[in-house]
């Protein structure tokens, strides 16, 4: 059962023109970076989804009428009735940039800096932006799409010490 | 990932200089898997941890992009590898749920019996290293007697002991065999004296309470805002488990309990996987019972699901079918949308975040891992705490590197 016509007045407050739709039983919003910071507060304040399931990127580079490069995905959730809403942020270069949500999900610490090292989208606000799983000399952001799946030659172009320059 | 101890300190250093720093891992008997933390020390108290992890990173994610929907069932058996099967049946869930598909009554009762003998397998596992790391050898060696039990279930199963690789898109690779259903009774009997002698064992041990009680205090409130979620989130009185709020597969049908516990501490997630245990146990009885006749796959009609041998030989729907599902660019069709789905693994909530456009290839596949989330809580779970509590911490968290880095 969809939840939308409870949640949609709440955020048209920020951004009018919001779009949403239900695919397989899941309720989804498009909004805007700009009006991230704000919606966020609300949802989680005002329409109970207190629980942040994970932040994750597409990169549409390929994709059939796809309309953004980047679309983060926040998968949020509300412990007490079990509710699940999707939110979409469509991004394109050169603003790879969001407000970050850790200030309101202190577990979106690590999910944005994976976000990061995989698709170079900066979080604005975030405490400690480092890639994670990557070695910080790494150059690419691998999960986009124009990455090959070989790689770049990181593996064998990768510095080797030897026991004397230990 | 190769981060040097000095420049990360967010604590100044002034007047401080009687911290010390003591790397733990990445290749270290009590970590288990391979990951860093780089501790500060004041003598044996921890002031600060920063965990350092990618060790494992092997770009799973990535893979999936190349590799159908079938095919990419064998890496997700590497990422929890502890309980595999778990990680099978929530990959197909997600990716049913994309399609639009519902397995048979048969294929989500067998389903529900592998991913609790999986969530059995896995808490004997993390209860049992726990024991382990503060001091409980036997409860350990008891443990994995019992895995043992398991695996061979999982081995006259599907003829594979550690990566099992089972599902199916529209099903599973084998039915269930009399042998199989016999054998899972027997363990059902024979298992529960020995769940007995392991409680025994350590929950009034003097040694090991005391060095998990009041360890590692997650409290309700901050659970919730660390995102965490199965086990790790009950100890701490969060009572969602997905099983019974949102019901996937057939888990309606069954009668059990929802393990909570409040003190939030490693006991009491030591205490919860146990109590869990017992439910899984409930609820493997409960569908072993009443396992549906009838098919396990889809039919042929739905065009998902391999047909049997038989029909692919003696009926042109068969022929056909097979053809359509092995031939490059044929397959099943998959909608150009995207859908998150996630079950109630041993570990927490497993979700993939699938997106298709069309092919048999995800566009994209995100797993949402337990352990990196749970992992993100270990510096604040640590902290004033003693050297020798980081393993008790890390072992009730259930740190599966493979999961962790991906």
């Amino acid at each position: 059962m969809s939840n939308l016509h409870r949640i949609l007045p709440e955020l048209q407050k920020f951004d009018p023109a919001l779009r949403s739709d239900e695919f397989r039983g899941q309720d989804r919003v498009w909004l805007s970076a700009s009006t991230l910071g704000l919606s966020m507060q609300c949802l989680r304040d005002r329409l109970g989804f207190d629980l942040l399931v994970d932040v994750t990127c597409v990169d549409y580079l390929n994709y059939r009428n796809a309309s953004d490069r980047f679309g983060l995905v926040y998968l949020l959730a509300n412990t007490q009735s079990s509710q699940r809403l999707t939110v979409r942020v469509g991004l394109n270069e050169p603003e790879l940039s969001v407000p970050s949500v850790v200030s309101l999900w202190a577990g979106a610490d690590w999910m944005e800096r994976e976000v990061w090292d995989m698709f170079g989208i900066r979080f604005e606000g975030h405490p400690d932006l480092r890639r994670i799983l990557l070695p910080e000399e790494f150059s690419a952001h691998p999960l986009r799409k124009d990455y090959p799946l070989q790689g770049c030659g990181e593996r064998h172009n990768f510095p080797v010490l030897t026991r004397s320059q230990a | 990932m190769p981060v040097t101890a000095g420049e990360t300190m967010t604590t100044p250093d002034q007047g401080q200089d009687y911290l010390w720093t003591l790397n733990f891992g990445p290749q270290h008997p009590a970590t288990h898997t391979t990951l860093r933390i780089i501790l500060k020390l004041d003598g044996e108290r921890v002031v600060d941890a920063i965990p350092d992890i990618g060790y494992l990173h092997s770009g799973f994610e990535k893979i999936a992009e190349k590799l159908d929907y079938n095919q990419y069932v064998t890496v997700t058996d590497r990422m929890n590898y502890i309980s595999p099967m778990a990680n099978n049946v929530a990959w197909h869930h997600a990716v049913e749920k994309l399609i639009g598909l519902e397995p048979t009554r048969r294929c989500q009762y067998i389903r529900v019996i592998v991913s609790e003998l999986a969530r059995v397998s896995d808490h004997l596992l993390s209860t049992g290293a726990i024991g382990l790391d503060v001091g409980a050898f036997t409860f350990f060696l008891y443990a994995f007697y019992q895995r043992e039990k398991i695996y061979d279930i999982f081995e006259t199963l599907c003829g594979a002991r550690f990566t099992n690789s089972y599902t199916r898109v529209g099903g599973v690779m084998h039915d269930m065999t009399p042998l199989v259903v016999e054998k899972i009774r027997a363990f059902l009997r024979n298992f529960p004296r020995t769940l007995d002698d392991m409680e025994r064992l350590l929950n009034r041990n003097r040694i090991f309470v005391d060095r998990t009680k009041g360890v590692g205090v997650l409290s309700q409130a901050e659970a919730i805002q660390w995102s965490t979620s199965g086990p790790v989130a009950r100890a701490s009185g969060v009572t969602r488990d997905l099983r019974l709020d949102e019901p996937y597969l057939c888990y309606k049908d069954f009668d059990f309990q929802v393990c909570c516990a409040k003190a939030g501490d490693c006991f009491a997630r030591y205490y919860v996987r146990m109590a869990e245990i017992r439910e899984s146990l409930k609820i493997i009885e409960q569908a072993i019972e009443n396992l549906p006749s009838g098919p396990v796959n889809l039919g042929e009609e739905d065009r998902t699901t391999l047909p049997p041998k038989g029909n692919v030989y003696q009926t042109i729907e068969g022929t056909i079918t097979h053809f359509e599902l092995v031939m490059a660019n044929r397959g099943f069709e998959v909608p150009c949308d995207e859908s998150y789905a996630a079950v109630e693994a041993p570990n927490g909530e497993l979700g993939f975040y699938v997106v298709g456009d069309g092919s048999n290839v995800a566009y994209r596949a995100r797993c949402r891992p337990p352990s990196y989330i749970h992992f993100s809580l270990f510096p604040k779970l640590i902290r004033g705490h003693t050297l020798s509590d980081v393993v008790a911490v890390l072992g009730s968290l259930n740190i599966i590197a493979a999961e962790l880095d991906r």
